[in-house]
């Protein structure tokens, strides 16, 4: 049986990490309202938009927008999002197991494959595959729509010069707080939208469109990248924060689990001791008579 | 006082302006436009520059970054990525954006590719309408 002073020093240990997740639980929490009002604030703007591509995309022809340009898959990039540090639970392991299930899947059909990582965890897992094209790290934390527009952009330019062939965006969607999802979805080519029926058709006809609305689709389509970029990239950055507040929440529980343990092992050791003490003090007694 | 039109100015970190004014003067695709009260349904791109809108002696002016935006039921949207307007505008920032623009559309001349010349000449005209707002404060 261990020592008094072994088990005793073991469970103060044990209480300061469970203060220090404790900690991390509330610090997440108060981080994850601010991400959920970044996503409270996004969304105005990306339903507008969603509206408008899908008024403008109903008539027009895929066949004129370079960013449209169905081929031949023969390379895929993908895009995968991930937070920049660690101790969120399963959170980043799921994104980045979908990401080699997805790059399995496609070098089984003969496709290449290459990663974009954006968000450090993801960067450091995928390094060992050696298909990293680019990553962009230590933005997780604190990024803006310029972050995206960067991302999106390089990812265009690949697209457009034939590097590529497709890409699609692999990252955690935020469900719930208490349920992250990893997702994929795909970017490039840009899809037509299916939505635009023929009532809201006729509704846009009444427009003036300035410049034709074939020119305005090719200044939104790079916007609309810029969009979905900056969507996977709320979404991470809410799920992180969601995830390692379970994920804290859970090691605060073990640990005084931990504790309540520890002290009953504790509790022993001391009553083995003082039955000792008094068996020696009665075996003197009893020597001396 | 004459009609009004409500502007909408609504950017990814949310609504930036919303309220009702007398004009609205917008950098659009082909030149600068105007927009009163009641005007017809519209759509147009938005380029980088300056939006500006009057109520009644007041006058404000936004640096607008690409975009577009509609107009319809009396209503002015703007969609665009970023809106700032001058007090908000970090001029180092822009400052610094500019000479690094200006820096590699120098170099540019000789080899780099279109694509990159082209972002280079976005971010020179950002970093100039920025400035520019920034200084009509």
């Amino acid at each position: 049986m261990a020592s008094l002073k072994e088990v005793k020093t073991k469970i103060s240990g044990v209480k300061k990490t469970a203060q220090i997740t404790k900690a991390m639980n509330m610090v997440a929490a108060a981080k994850l309202r601010g991400a959920q009002e970044k996503m409270e604030a996004f969304r105005p703007y990306a339903a507008k938009f969603d509206e408008a591509m899908s008024n403008l995309s109903g008539g027009a022809n895929t066949t004129g927008f370079p960013l449209m340009e169905v081929r031949d898959e023969k390379t895929v990039e993908l895009v995968v999002v991930t937070s920049d540090r660690g101790l969120c639970g399963s959170f980043n392991a799921n994104i980045i197991k979908l990401a080699l299930v997805k790059m399995a899947e496609y070098e089984a059909s003969g496709k290449k494959v290459s990663f974009v990582c954006v968000g450090k965890k993801g960067s450091q897992a995928l390094k060992k595959t050696g298909l990293v094209r680019k990553s962009y790290r230590d933005i997780m934390s604190n990024f803006q729509m310029y972050n995206a527009r960067e991302i999106a952009t390089d990812v265009a330019a690949e697209f457009l010069s034939g590097a590529t062939d497709k890409v699609e965006i692999i990252y955690g969607q935020f469900k719930s707080v208490a349920i992250q999802r990893p997702e994929v979805s795909a970017i490039l080519p840009v899809q037509p939208k299916s939505g635009a029926s023929s009532t809201e058709k006729k509704f846009s006809g009444d427009y003036i469109y300035e410049p034709s609305t074939e020119e305005i689709m090719d200044v939104l389509q790079p916007l609309y990248l810029n969009v979905i970029v900056y969507h996977a990239m709320l979404e991470v950055g809410a799920s992180e924060h969601a995830a390692r507040m379970t994920a804290m929440d859970n090691a605060t529980n073990a640990c005084k689990d931990m504790v309540r343990n520890l002290t009953i092992v504790y509790n022993k050791a001391r009553q083995a001791a003082v039955t000792s003490e008094l068996m020696d003090i009665v075996g003197g007694a009893e020597a001396l008579k | 006082m004459g009609q009004q039109i409500r502007l909408e100015v609504v950017t990814p970190a949310g609504a930036k302006v919303n309220e009702d004014v007398d004009i609205v003067n917008a950098p659009g695709f082909g030149g600068d436009f105007g927009v009163l009260a009641n005007h017809a349904p519209f759509l147009s791109t938005i380029k980088i520059g300056t939006l500006t809108y009057e109520n009644g002696k007041k006058r404000e002016a936004l640096m607008v970054s690409g975009g577009f935006c509609e107009v319809s039921n009396n209503k002015i949207t703007f969609l665009v990525e970023s809106a700032e307007k001058g007090h908000e505008i970090d001029v180092d920032r822009a400052l610094k954006a500019k000479e690094r623009a200006e820096k590699r559309l120098a170099q540019a001349a000789q080899q780099i590719e279109n694509f990159n010349r082209k972002r280079a000449e976005v971010a020179l005209q950002r970093a100039l309408a920025r400035l520019k707002v920034a200084n009509t404060k």
